[in-house]
């Protein structure tokens, strides 16, 4: 339950991994992508499993959006 | 929740008037509304020897087939009120539900996928055969007197008595009780005399409920539809009724007429889309309503207790309405009985709103949840609900997710100031505070059900280690009425053998295992072993003989 959401540095290939995010919404219309996404953020959060991790990462996210 | 009605065809009772005699004298207990909840608090006070006055307002039952979902737990509740059976009997025996998205179904649930319990998960009868039922049962009872259109028009209370002021046809009367038991439902009467509001969250969609009698192949399951084909946009419930009547309930959205959605022309085409066009049936009840999630800030004021919808609103997925109400009422009866009879300090009574608000948390936390996944309120939040529906189809962790109305469950009171801390490690499905399983027994060959040994009182269970320790175990080793489980395979001359095994999975029991529960059947102490002081401490702790402590948030 002590879990921390991880934001340093973790994956081996990140550029990799911005083509693979970017590649799979290629010829998805709007309505589409925002399925993507939200398909995505529930497979994600079901991997993750800890809901402290995610409420972490959700508050960073809302504090990052609300502070722009 | 808020039904404004349009009674198409339904049975309906008119019971007469009848004139109260002399009212000199102070009643122990005043109950206001004669609903599923107020009919259960008197029962349970009048079959324990408190006579209590019933006062409703009107002189019919239910109108419509309204909250038709009745819990395994309510069920057990009407058992002890000695109606439980005719209601179980009637009822339309249910606990598989399934949920479509589109035409396609998603996602099935099964309530009670377990056996070794006396009552199904749910029953679907007709709210006005429950009252009915449980009109009949209070008629039975000397001690309660029902008097209809008598509606309650002031209260006033004193120190020890509270007035109540009640008009009737041929004029007003004062009525002088000890305590009074408001169970008028949402639009509660003796709330408003007393300027108390039920305050929460409303929420902007319509309803439309309508009840068809039909020949129809579907099985005796609740199903739900998101975005059907025949209802596009929107969410559709279908639950079985008796007497071929079926339940089905249309989202509607909050631009809906509610006048104009009530008329035949517009419901028929609605039902036909879903049955078929060359569908036979007849409508028996339409009604549109709204719903509220919402509470009183507390359920007790002085010598007045609230229960049922006069407490507490929910939304109507999860059938926690009227589930919550007779909950409330197995809680609040015992109390005032051991007030009253002087066996109970008056600050029992306390506990049964700090326990009872707390349910009524839980109840409305589900209902709130369930009621924000079947109607989005915000874009993001149907792109959600609809990405969950889209992956339950073939990723399991989704259908956990879906939420067509989390189905009423009893609360456990964990944290009450009523229950002693554990003596011992316990596992098992069965949590301090926890309403008592069910189990089957054997008593002398024949089978016999856990819950039905329990009778009105305290009881305790003893789990003895084999049927000659079972044999050996004297009553007056306890303060307390105790049933005597003998293992399986032990059974012998008036020893009750956990014949399944069951007692002893669902209790963590072992050999010497007492367990103490209070008259509504919930879990209050447990030991290892018999110690009679201790039991003794655990029944005062039980009725609040100690000081009480507010409940702690678990």
């Amino acid at each position: 339950m002590n879990a921390r959401l991880n934001v340093e540095p973790n994956l081996p290939d990140p550029d990799a991994f911005y083509e693979l995010l970017i590649d799979s919404h290629q010829d998805l219309d709007e309505a589409q992508s925002n399925m993507l996404n939200a398909q995505l953020v529930l497979l994600l959060s079901n991997h993750i499993g800890e809901l402290a991790v995610l409420r972490e990462a959700l508050a960073i996210a809302r504090a990052t959006v609300q502070g722009e | 929740m808020d039904i404004d009605d349009m009674d198409i065809d339904y049975q309906a009772r008119v019971f007469d008037y009848v004139p109260a005699a002399a009212q000199a004298g102070r009643y122990p207990v005043v109950v206001v509304g004669a609903g599923p909840v107020g009919l259960a608090t008197a029962i349970d006070l009048a079959q324990n020897g408190v006579p209590v006055v019933l006062l409703d307002d009107d002189n019919k039952l239910s109108s419509g087939s309204r909250a038709i979902c009745f819990s395994k737990r309510t069920l057990e509740i009407f058992d002890r009120l000695g109606c439980g059976e005719r209601i179980a009997a009637k009822g339309v025996r249910w606990h598989v539900g399934r949920v479509f998205n589109r035409d396609e179904e998603v996602y099935r649930f099964d309530l009670l996928p377990e056996t070794g319990h006396e009552r199904p998960a749910f029953v679907n009868l007709q709210q006005y055969y429950v009252e009915g039922y449980l009109h009949e049962r209070a008629q039975e009872l000397p001690q309660l007197d029902l008097r209809w259109c008598s509606k309650v028009t002031g209260l006033v209370q004193h120190a020890d008595h509270v007035v109540l002021n009640v008009s009737t046809p041929d004029g007003e009367y004062a009525l002088e009780a000890a305590y009074v038991v408001a169970a008028d439902g949402g639009k509660s009467s003796v709330r408003s005399l007393m300027g108390l509001e039920s305050i929460g969250r409303s929420f902007r969609d319509r309803f439309l409920i309508a009840d068809v009698k039909m020949t129809a192949g579907f099985p005796a399951e609740r199903w739900f539809w998101f975005d059907p084909p025949f209802h596009p946009g929107q969410s559709v419930l279908l639950h079985r009724q008796p007497d071929n009547i079926w339940r089905i309930d249309f989202q509607l959205g909050w631009d809906a007429d509610p006048v104009a959605e009530k008329a035949p022309e517009r419901v028929i085409p609605r039902i036909r889309a879903l049955l078929g066009k060359d569908a036979e049936f007849t409508l028996e009840w339409v009604s549109i309503y709204t719903f509220c999630c919402l509470r009183m800030d507390s359920f007790r004021r002085g010598r007045v207790l609230f229960a049922g919808d006069a407490a507490h609103g929910v939304s109507p997925f999860g059938a926690r309405g009227a589930n919550s109400g007779v909950q409330d009422a197995d809680n609040l009866a015992w109390k005032l009985r051991l007030v009253v009879k002087g066996e109970a300090p008056d600050a029992l009574l306390d506990t049964y709103a700090s326990e009872r608000e707390r349910a009524a948390d839980e109840n409305i936390l589900n209902s709130t949840r369930s009621t924000d996944f079947i109607t989005p309120k915000s874009a993001v939040s149907k792109l959600f609900r609809d990405a969950v529906l889209q992956l339950a189809k073939d990723q399991p962790f989704a259908r956990k997710l879906v939420n067509s109305g989390r189905l009423s469950t009893p609360s456990t009171y964990a944290g009450s100031a009523l229950n002693t801390p554990d003596g011992g490690q316990f596992g098992g499905c069965m949590r301090l505070g926890a309403p008592a399983a069910d189990a089957p027994l054997m008593l002398d060959g024949a089978a016999a059900w856990l819950l039905r040994q329990m009778g009105n009182g305290f009881t305790g269970i003893y789990f003895a280690g084999s049927a000659r320790e079972a044999l050996n175990f004297g009553q007056d080793a306890v303060p307390v009425r105790t049933l005597v489980v003998a293992p399986q395979g032990q059974g012998g001359p008036g020893i009750f053998e956990d014949s399944e095994a069951l007692f002893a999975a669902r209790y963590d029991a072992r050999p010497g295992s007492f367990y103490l529960l209070r008259p509504d059947q919930h879990l209050c102490a447990r030991w290892r072993a018999v110690d009679a002081p201790a039991v003794r401490d655990a029944l005062a702790q039980a009725c609040a003989a100690h000081a009480v402590q507010p409940l702690e948030h678990a």
